[in-house]
């Protein structure tokens, strides 16, 4: 129990990922307005909010698929944010993984393609990479679909197809956008339990953005965005206490 | 909603922490904003600010003349202030129905200009702590712990739901509450 009671945000230097007063807008419409957070190695934390607080617009300047108008992200040392787009996405590539809500996997291909491509876009050899895709099936609930093609799974098939593939090359970070959103709560649940476990197993830092307070539960730490801006528990508990 | 009257000693405290009060004043605005057709029975109001002034929570003045059962005019004191601000700033015990205490602690909040969106933030902090002990428990548990777990888990995702309905509202509310 210990393992998930709500965790301090990591001290200064503990940090894998650290985002400082980040400002994005979109055309005239301001996402994030001054949004800092910091993310220690092997954490798993939720960040929650109305829509249209800016969440997801977080997570992408954290994965850096959005580069922000002002602001610095870092990780792992290294200010993200200045990196070249080449080199941004080959980090995407070999040390991030990504679940989103909808869309993610090729239809035309099988489970065991899908799962499958990361290591082979990474020149893994083809043998070795399916038989690492072969192995994720039954820890993910999947055994006997790999022939399958994603177009004839259920929701919770497909997200759990996507969260293989999002592990297979062992990320050091999964960002996960909503990813139980398009599930009912039983295969929700499924998914969750299986990324929080695989995510523990391997000690990947897990990022994830959801409106879901049960979903959040299986994080160690929400943060909460509001306006653009991470609301800071510190701020919080010292208004509290007037 | 309102089954069990709990905060009636704090609600009373608070509304005295807005201003001086007699009895029955203080009923009619704990009718209006807590009461929703189960009025506060004055043997109740003057009941409890009894025991408040023998606590030392609020000190009644000498009656003034008139007409009516109580003319008497009640001030919180300083320890009555006090335990009205450690109860308004301490996040409730995270359990099944607890809207009658948010909701109180909100409105008074915002009557008294206190900051209602950080109680609301501080609440959703300890209930998501509760919500993330009973996954916990869910994923190590049997099928019976999981049943319980999600019984729990289902109740303060509403409460939670209702906390955050609340944080997009509280601008109309303080409208309200402060006409």
């Amino acid at each position: 129990m210990t393992s998930l009671n709500s965790a301090p945000p990591p001290r200064a230097g503990d940090s894998l990922i650290e985002a400082k007063e980040l400002y994005l807008s979109f055309g005239q419409t301001p996402a994030l307005t001054g949004a800092s957070l910091s993310v220690a190695g092997g954490e798993v934390v939720a960040i929650m909010g109305p829509s249209g607080s800016g969440k997801s617009t977080l997570l992408h300047c954290l994965a850096g698929i959005f580069p922000p108008d002002r602001g610095e992200v870092w990780y792992d040392g290294e200010r993200l944010d200045t990196f070249s787009d080449a080199r941004r996405t080959e980090l995407r590539r070999t040390a991030f993984g990504f679940v989103f809500q909808f869309g993610q996997l090729v239809p035309e291909l099988t489970v065991a393609d899908n799962i499958a491509l990361p290591l082979l876009l990474n020149r893994a050899g083809r043998k070795a990479a399916y038989a690492t895709a072969d192995a994720w099936l039954p820890r993910m609930g999947l055994d006997g679909l790999g022939a399958r093609r994603t177009g004839e799974l259920s929701g919770g098939q497909a997200q759990r197809v996507a969260l293989a593939r999002s592990l297979i090359a062992h990320p050091r970070v999964l960002f996960a956008d909503e990813p139980t959103g398009s599930l009912d709560t039983l295969a929700g649940e499924m998914v969750m339990d299986l990324l929080v476990g695989a995510a523990r197993e391997e000690g990947t830092t897990v990022v994830l953005v959801t409106h879901d307070a049960r979903v959040a539960a299986y994080a160690q730490r929400e943060l909460i965005v509001r306006d653009g801006r991470v609301i800071n528990r510190t701020d919080v508990a010292a208004e509290v206490s007037g | 909603m309102y089954a069990h009257r709990v905060t009636v000693p704090y609600t009373l405290l608070g509304l005295l922490e807005r201003e001086p009060s007699h009895g029955y004043e203080l009923k009619r605005d704990y009718d209006v904003y807590f009461g929703r057709g189960k009025p506060l029975p004055f043997g109740q109001v003057y009941a409890t600010l009894s025991r408040l002034a023998r606590d030392g929570k609020v000190t009644g003045g000498d009656a003034e003349p008139g007409a009516g059962p109580d003319r008497k005019r009640y001030v919180i004191t300083e320890a009555g202030a006090h335990e009205f601000d450690s109860w308004l700033s301490q996040p409730a015990e995270p359990e099944p129905h607890l809207q009658t205490v948010l909701f109180a602690k909100v409105v008074l909040a915002l009557m008294l200009g206190r900051p209602a969106e950080a109680y609301l933030d501080a609440q959703r902090g300890a209930h998501l702590q509760r919500m993330r002990e009973l996954t916990e428990v869910k994923r190590s548990g049997g099928l019976v712990d999981v049943m319980l777990a999600d019984y729990g888990l289902f109740h303060l995702e509403a409460d939670l739901r209702w906390i955050d309905m609340t944080a997009a509202r509280l601008n109309a509310l303080a409208e309200m509450v402060r006409a």
